[in-house]
C-alpha cells in the first residue's frame, strides 16, 4: 500500500481575509482598499465572515451581474451556506420576498409594483419639489449650524414614502428610531428583534384599520390582498415593513453623503449648482449612486445548484456576496472609477443591486435624488460643512453606509 | 432590428422605461409594455441601454 505520507506535505493555504473590510481612514468614499486589490487579482475568493464560514466573494461587474441574474442564486436566507450579515435577529420574521425565490418572490412583489411605475413616480415630483423646496425654507430661517441629517436629509423620503403607504408621519419619531436600530449592526440581535417586532407590530394594527376601511393608499392596496385570501396578515405585514424601512433609510443616506461628497468636490458642486438641466441633475443622480455605495456588506446569496463563474466552480450550498461598491469602481465598464464625474454616463451601476431583486423603489429613489441635488445647492450657494472631515462620524457600524450627522452652514 | 420583450420576466424596475422612453411603457402594474417593436434606427442606442440595464434579461434585439 502506498504511504501516503511520503509525499511532500501539503501547506496550509493562507487564510482567507476576513470581510467586511475597513475602509482606508482618509478616504470615506471610496471602498476599502483590499477590496479593490482582490478586483485586480481574480473575479472570486474566498473571504472569512463573523461566523468563521468562508463563503466567495464575487468584485467584478461582469461576474456580479452574472450571478445575481442567475435562478439558480438563491435570496433565501434559511439556504445552506446563505452569507448571514449578523446574529440572526431573535423572533423576527423574513423581511418579505427580498429574502425570497421565484415564484414566490415575483407573486408577492407584483403585489407592490403599482405606485413605482416611472410615470406615476414622476406624477409625484411637484408634491416632492414642495416638501423639499419647504424644508429649505425651514433650514434658510435658521442661522446654523443646523444637523443636515435629521433637518433635511431624513424628513423628505421619511415624509414621501409615508405618504405612499398612508403611515402617518406623526409617528415617524418612532419608526426612524426603531429603524436606526434595526440597521446598526452593533445592536444585539435582541435589540434588533425588539425594535423589528415593535415597528411590525405598529403597521399590523394599521393595516387591520385599512381592512376595516381602506383609503387610497398602498397600505390600503396591502390590506385588499389580505381581504382577497392572496396573503395572510403576517405576510401583509412584513410587505409593510420592508417599504417602510427601504424607503427612508437608503435614500437619507445618499442625501446627506451626496451632500458631504460634493462639498469635498467643489468643481463637481459647482456644476449643480449652476443648471437648471435636468439631463445634468439625472447625470449626477447616476454618478452619485454609482461613485457613493451604501450598502456596503455585499448583496448575499446562497447558491442551489454548481455553477461556474468566471473560472472558478461554486458548489450547491456554497454562499456568494457580490460587493456592488467595487463592482462600480470597475475600470473595465467605468474608465478612471474613482474619480467623480457628474458628466459621465453612470447608468449601468448596480447600486440597486441586478436581478429580480432589484430595487423596486429605484424610480422614487432617483426622482427624490433628482429633486434634491437640483435644488439644495442653487438654493443654498453658500452650503458649507461647519466642522472639519475629520470629526464627520461615518456609519461603519450600520448595514446602510452614510453619516450620522452633517453639521453645516450657509 | 426587431425588439422582443418577455413580460413574464419583468420586475418592474422601470429601468427600460428611463432608458428609451419612445420604446417602452409600463402597465398598470409596472410591468413593461413595448410601444414599438421596430423602433426608427435613431432610437437604437437607447434600446441597447434598455436591454443593458434591464435587471431581469426580459428584452432583447434580434436580427430579423
Amino acid at each position: 500500500m502506498a504511504d501516503t505520507l511520503a509525499g511532500p506535505v501539503p501547506q496550509a493555504p493562507d487564510p482567507a481575509p476576513e470581510f467586511p473590510m475597513p475602509r482606508a481612514a482618509r478616504c470615506p468614499f471610496d471602498p476599502p482598499p483590499a477590496l479593490k486589490e482582490l478586483q485586480r487579482e481574480a473575479p472570486l475568493t474566498r473571504v472569512r465572515l463573523w461566523d468563521g464560514s468562508e463563503p466567495w466573494l464575487v468584485t467584478r461587474y461582469a461576474e456580479q451581474r452574472a450571478v445575481l441574474g442567475d435562478a439558480r442564486v438563491s435570496a433565501d436566507t434559511d439556504r445552506p451556506g446563505y452569507p448571514t450579515k449578523a446574529s440572526p435577529d431573535a423572533g423576527e420574521g423574513k423581511l418579505s420576498f427580498i429574502m425570497m425565490d421565484d415564484p414566490e418572490h415575483a407573486r408577492l412583489r407584483r403585489m407592490v409594483t403599482a405606485p413605482f411605475a416611472v410615470k406615476k413616480v414622476e406624477a409625484l415630483r411637484p408634491a416632492v419639489q414642495r416638501i423639499v423646496d419647504g424644508l429649505i425654507d425651514d433650514l434658510l430661517a435658521r442661522s446654523g449650524p443646523v444637523d443636515l441629517v435629521e433637518a433635511f436629509a431624513l424628513p423628505i423620503p421619511s415624509l414621501v414614502i409615508c405618504e405612499l403607504l398612508g403611515v402617518p408621519y406623526d409617528d415617524h419619531a418612532f419608526f426612524q428610531d426603531s429603524t436606526k436600530t434595526m440597521v446598526r449592526t452593533t445592536a444585539t440581535p435582541e435589540e434588533r428583534g425588539a425594535a423589528s417586532r415593535e415597528v411590525a407590530g405598529y403597521l399590523a394594527q394599521l393595516l387591520g384599520k385599512r381592512i376595516a376601511e381602506p383609503k387610497d393608499d398602498l397600505l390600503s392596496g396591502i390590506a385588499g390582498r389580505v381581504t382577497a385570501g392572496e396573503i395572510d396578515h403576517r405576510q401583509a405585514t412584513e410587505m409593510a415593513l420592508l417599504l417602510l424601512i427601504a424607503g427612508h433609510e437608503t435614500t437619507a443616506n445618499m442625501i446627506a453623503l451626496g451632500t458631504l461628497a460634493l462639498l469635498e468636490h467643489p468643481d463637481q458642486l459647482a456644476l449643480l449648482r449652476d443648471t437648471d438641466d435636468p439631463k445634468l441633475v439625472a447625470s449626477a443622480v447616476e454618478e452619485l449612486l454609482r461613485y457613493l455605495h451604501i450598502t456596503h456588506l455585499g448583496r448575499r446569496r446562497a447558491v442551489t445548484e454548481d455553477i461556474e463563474i468566471g473560472g472558478q466552480v461554486i458548489r450547491a450550498g456554497e454562499g456568494v456576496i457580490l460587493a456592488n461598491e467595487i463592482a462600480n469602481r470597475d475600470p473595465e465598464v467605468f474608465p478612471d472609477p474613482d474619480r467623480l464625474d457628474l458628466t459621465r454616463d453612470a447608468r449601468r451601476h448596480v447600486a440597486f443591486g441586478f436581478g429580480v431583486h432589484q430595487c423596486l423603489g429605484q424610480p422614487l429613489a432617483r426622482m427624490e435624488l433628482q429633486v434634491v441635488y437640483g435644488t439644495l445647492y442653487r438654493r443654498i450657494p453658500t452650503l458649507r460643512l461647519a466642522c472639519p472631515l475629520t470629526d464627520v462620524r461615518f456609519k461603519n457600524d450600520a448595514f446602510i453606509y452614510g453619516v450620522h450627522e452633517l453639521p453645516v452652514a450657509w | 432590428m426587431k425588439v422582443e420583450l418577455e413580460a413574464d420576466k419583468c420586475v418592474a424596475s422601470g429601468q427600460c422605461v428611463l432608458a428609451a422612453m419612445d420604446v417602452f411603457d409600463q402597465d398598470d402594474d409596472g410591468i413593461a409594455i413595448l410601444l414599438e417593436d421596430t423602433p426608427a434606427p435613431e432610437l437604437l442606442d437607447d434600446v441597447k441601454e434598455a436591454v443593458a440595464v434591464c435587471p431581469a434579461a426580459a428584452i432583447r434585439l434580434v436580427d430579423r
